[in-house]
Order: structure tokens, then sequence, then C-alpha cells
């Protein structure tokens, strides 16, 4: 990949975690993903060296840098090595769900919660999704009642909830007033949670799903039964979780597309190196046009998605830090999933093609590519879909009329 | 019992800006050198100097006073300097060549260590210089040796330990040697050149890297050290090595000498 166009601190966020990346060769990552087997050395080689806190602020012990250079360090995390998708999973929700926290916690909670996930004491889990509320994220239906001292109890059920069986906490978005009940001032009455996550807890059960790719890093179900909270956990104001997490829903999506990118870019590097050294008919098949002009447009699509990544990331960046008034969170949020939807389809597109152009060997799990294809459909359905997308832009940037 | 006046140790790193270890090298098509737009990084051995010396620090404590890196090259070479600065290196000195300045050589480079060392005697001065044994992009391997000459201070080449005592103002150095390794006890002031296996670098951590981002480099030239780079060789031709070519089987031992002294291969 070209890295004309990055700042002198992205480069060294590439160079730096390239170099933690090669300690985690491809063969580390096929053997992760066909034993299901979490990649706790990678998340604890990168907590070591303070990459946890990359986006948090420097007081708690991150380095107070923001979403654009997140968004490198994901992208090169997929990118080299080999670690795809899952690499990137397993630190994901880290680096994106602690953003509402470092911003709407308390004092308190910031520096009681926040050092220990910079450090790898803590991983963190991500508890939105629901089976019965999946995009429809106003109507998830889990509830956390506040009991006469103050703590809650949560009850009901989260799905696709990735890392629940290595986290030790959740930030979790639960119902506290019902939807559209006059009590709550937004009316939509989902609170902001960064739980303790007790797996040995009877009110605390846990269920991993069998998926098609990123096997390494798991994904379950997660039931609640009146489960304890302490009154501690609620991050920001009681009733007002929604607006609290879209702040981290646009930069997860920034950091998805470049684990897209870089998944993408991966997978195109591996076609032409394999193209330029497989002979077949007294030649190198990369000289048949059938074969170098898909991937030479798989490159052009990664290149435009690339461009529309960093710049979403960008924006994000100058909104948060108030800099730039003209900037509005619904441009943020157009750039955010234009560049999370270009990203995975330019992803897919090379994934796809540098299995076909590795023909049978790129069905093996030794050429990695295989793998890498699996991963990619996650970025195309997660965590919003492609239909969502462009419901937003035909709604928000074309002005039409909402068909749902 | 705190040993009395315990010398405070000011450690001089050198480090280089060369091809990166992983690079394919590629002779240009005139032959008259490499092609250097390619990815550059540290010297390897400079990194194990650079280590050692924070290392050192680890150790000592508060016996270690300052760790000051220096490098000379083009303006990219501060790059180099960041990586030692996060690493754990104090401060930097850049001795900046023009861009397209033809590499100086080792006698060169000693020179102005030697002058910077003789610069830094205002303030603090050096009482051990560790370096790399040799760069990978030249592999002269003549630097350290050279500059241990010009200061006449003690050498502990191909270094694998270094112990330092700086009560005794003194280092035990275990050097590896053909057929097994060396221990010296050197005085300081000294120069030691690293070989590989003395550490394993560490990886700098990102809010170091962040903090180095801000420590200032020093910037001085040729003539503030009254140093000159003027190469003294002349490169006649760069070629790639001759691709190898595939060998043969042979059915008995008795074949095999036969082919041997066909070949040209006489016992000594």
């Amino acid at each position: 990949m070209p890295t004309s166009g990055f700042t002198d601190t992205q480069l060294t966020v590439r160079e730096a975690i390239s170099q933690i990346c090669s300690r985690f060769p491809n063969t580390y990552w096929q053997e992760h993903d066909q034993n299901e087997q979490d990649p706790t050395a990678f998340h604890a080689a990168l907590a070591k060296d303070g990459w946890l806190g990359i986006a948090l602020p420097e007081e708690l012990g991150g380095s107070g840098l923001g979403i654009s250079e997140a968004t490198v360090m994901m992208q090169t995390i997929s990118e080299t090595s080999g670690a795809g998708m899952a690499g990137a999973q397993s630190i994901h929700a880290n680096v994106y769900a602690t953003q509402p926290l470092a911003r709407f916690g308390t004092k308190e909670q910031r520096e009681h919660i926040i050092p220990d996930i910079i450090a790898g004491k803590d991983r963190v889990c991500f508890g939105v999704t629901e089976p019965n509320s999946g995009l429809d994220t106003l109507s998830l239906s889990t509830t956390a009642t506040r009991q006469p001292d103050g703590s809650f109890a949560v009850t009901g059920q989260k799905i696709w909830i990735t890392c629940a069986q290595v986290a030790s906490k959740m930030m979790l978005l639960a119902r506290t007033t019902p939807l559209d009940s006059k009590e709550s001032k937004s009316g939509i009455g989902l609170s902001f949670f960064c739980i303790p996550f007790d797996r040995s807890h009877p009110g605390l059960n846990v269920k991993r799903i069998k998926k098609m790719g990123g096997r390494a890093v798991d994904a379950n179900e997660v039931f609640f039964d009146n489960y304890p909270v302490p009154a501690s956990s609620l991050i920001g104001t009681m009733d007002e979780g929604f607006r609290i997490i879209l702040h981290g829903l646009n930069a997860e999506r920034c950091l998805l597309a470049g684990e897209a990118l870089g998944l993408g870019y991966a997978a195109l590097k591996k076609a032409s190196e394999y193209a330029r050294t497989r002979v077949v008919f007294g030649k190198p098949i990369g000289t048949n046009q059938g074969i170098a002009h898909p991937l030479a447009e798989c490159w052009m699509k990664l290149e435009g998605a690339r461009l529309a990544t960093y710049h979403a990331a960008r924006m994000y960046d100058v909104h948060a830090s108030g800099r730039d008034s003209s900037i509005r969170a619904t441009d943020v949020g157009v750039a955010a999933n234009t560049a999370k939807y270009l990203a995975a389809e330019a992803a897919f597109a090379a994934c796809e093609r540098a299995v076909l152009t590795l023909g049978g060997m790129g069905y093996a799990v030794e050429y990695d590519v295989e793998r890498w294809l699996r991963e990619c459909l996650v970025p195309r359905i997660a965590p919003v879909s492609r239909e969502m997308i462009l419901n937003f832009v035909g709604e928000k940037v074309l002005e039409l009329p909402r068909s749902y | 019992m705190r040993p009395s006046a315990v010398r405070l140790l000011n450690i001089l790193v050198p480090v280089k800006r060369a091809v990166d270890y992983a690079v394919k090298i590629r002779v240009n098509p005139q032959q008259t050198g490499i092609d250097l737009n390619v990815k550059h990084s540290m010297n390897p051995f400079d990194e194990i100097a650079v280590e050692e010396a924070v290392r050192l620090r680890e150790r000592l404590k508060d016996a270690v006073k300052s760790i000051k890196v220096v490098t000379i090259g083009p303006p990219k070479a501060s790059e180099v300097l960041r990586t030692a600065l996060a690493m754990g290196a104090d401060s930097a000195i850049h001795v900046e060549l023009p861009e397209s300045s033809p590499a100086p050589e080792p006698l060169g480079v000693a020179q102005a260590l030697r002058a910077i060392i003789q610069r830094e005697k205002e303030s603090a001065d050096v009482d051990l210089v560790i370096m790399g044994k040799q760069a990978i992009d030249d592999d002269a391997g003549q630097t350290g040796q050279m500059l241990a000459g010009l200061l006449g201070w003690g050498q502990a080449t191909f270094a694998s330990k270094v112990d330092v005592d700086t009560g005794a103002k003194t280092a035990v150095v275990m050097r590896e040697i053909d057929g097994g390794s060396e221990e010296i006890r050197c005085k300081l002031p000294l120069v030691v050149t690293t070989d590989l296996r003395l550490n394993e670098p560490r990886y700098a951590s990102l809010p170091n890297i962040m903090k180095a981002k801000k420590k200032t480099i020093e910037k001085l030239t040729a003539a503030d050290l009254s140093v000159d780079f003027t190469p003294r060789l002349e490169t006649l031709k760069v070629t790639e090595p001759p691709t190898r070519v595939g060998g043969g089987k042979v059915e008995s031992v008795d074949e095999l000498v036969a082919k041997l002294k066909e070949a040209g291969f006489t016992a000594v």
C-alpha cells in the first residue's frame, strides 16, 4: 500500500505496529483460527506497549491520539503478518467502546476503569445487539432495573458479543425506562453502563456461537437473569445512553473500515505475488490480463476506499476536538458509514479475487486467503448492514423519504 | 553500604540509518551502488547498542547520568534518532549531511565522533561509547576500532555481555571470538562494539514514542566539528553476487575426491 498522504505520526504507528505484528506470523493466526483459540498473547503484546490507549487521554495512561491514528493501527494489524480481522477484533472494542467512557464517565469512573483497560488487565466487550433488535437498536429490551439500594439488576439477552469469553468488563446498553415513556426525556429510555463481567455468577450465562470466520475471536450469546450491577456502573445520565454510545459508533465504523482495508491489501499482496511467480503454460499467470486486470481493479477500489476512510477518520477527530463547528455530527456519520461501506466492498472484492487468482491453492489454509475471504464478510454485515447504510445516505444526503 | 562518590556514567551511542534488514537489495542499473529508494531503519547492531545502554541504566539506576545518541547522515537520518529516543535515550545529536552527499567512510565517522566527544567534555565527559560492530549496509566493521585508536581509549569489540562497575571505573566484557568467547576487564573510558547475542532490543512503547517526538534533536554540520567527510575510497563497480548454479550427485567418495581435484581443490 502506498503511504503518501499519511502524517508522520500515522507512519510511526504503522511502523511500530508492524514490528509487533511480525512476532505473530500467519501460522500463529492459522492455528488460532483452526483451534478457535483466543490470541491472548497478541492482545497482551499490544497492551504491554501501550497501544490499547492510543486514542484515550494522556492523563489516564493513554497517548491522546485520534481515531485517524487508531485506524492506521487497526489497518496495520489486519494487513501485516496475516492477522486479518481476528487480530483486529481481539482489541477492537477496547479502542472504540472506551471512547464514550472517556468522554462521559465521571472522573472516578475514568480513573478507576480506563488505566486497567489500557494495561490489558481488563478486556472489554460491547453489549448492544440483541436477537430481537439488530439494527433497530432503539427497540432493545434488555432491562436494568434500579434496586432500592441504587444498584441495578440486569435481565435480558444479547447476541454477537465479541470477546465475551475473555472480557472482564462489558460496555452495556440496557433499557431503564420503557420506550416512548414520558418519564424519560429523550423518549428512548436506554442507559449506558460499564459493568463487571463475571462469568461465574449464576445470573450471567455466555454461550459461544460457531461461526464462518474470525474463529480465533469468540462471538457469543449472553444471557442476563437478575444479574446485579453496582450503581457506579452507570455512565453519564440515566436514560441518555443512546446519545452517549453514538460517539463510539462512528469511531467504530472508521476502525472497521481500516480493518477491512488491511485485509484487502493483504489479500491483494498475496494474490499479486502468486500471479508473478506461478508459471503455467511457460509463463507467469500474471502475464495474462484476465488475471492482471481484476487485480488492478481491486487495487483501485482499495485506494478509493482508503481515501474515504482516512477522510472520515479525520472528520471524526476534527469534530470531536470541536475545532471546526461547520462539521456536523451527521456529516461525520455519513463519512464514517460511507467509508465502512466502500472499504468492506473493496476488501470483499480483493479477498474473493485473491482466492480465484490462487485457484486450488487459494482454498488451502496455508495460503491464508481462504481465511481472509471468510473474515471479510464481517465488515460487510456488521456493525451495520449495507442496506441500512444506503438508507442512511439516501435519507441524510439525498433527502429522500424514509422507507421504514 | 553505598560506595562513596559513585562516578556517574555518560554513555554515547552512535547509530546509523541503513537499508532495512528485510529489504531485498537491488544493484542500480549503472552498477555504481544499490537502489536506496527503499525502506530504511536503524542498523540492527546499533539497536542492540541502544538497548544495552538502556539496560545499563535499568541495572545501575541513577549511576547512569546520560544516554546520548548521535547519527551522521541526510535529513531523514533523524528518524533513527527518534527510534533511539523512544527506546530510552535522553538526548540526540544529528550531524546533518546534504541529501545527496556520499556516505561517510569509517575514518570520517570516527573523526566526527571524536570531535563530538571532545565537544561534550565541556558539559559531561563521555565514559562509554557503545556502538554496533558493523553496519549492515557496507559491513566495514572498522569505526569502533578507529574511534578507540583516535581517542587512545581501550576497546572491547564484538561484545556479548557487558558489566560496568562505576565505582571502580571498569567494565568486564565478554567478547565473541573465533572458537569461543573471551572475557576481558577494561578501564573506562572505553569503546564497546556490540555483537548479535548481546541482547534482544525492545520495541518502543506508544507513550515513549510520543514522548520522543517532543524531545529536541541538536543539529550540527561537518563544519561545526571541523571534519572532512570527503571519501578516500573510490567505488569502481557494484554487482550482484553470481546466481548459484545447481550441484550434482556423486556415487562414491572416490568420485567426490576426483571431482574436487578436478575443480582445483587440494588438501593443505
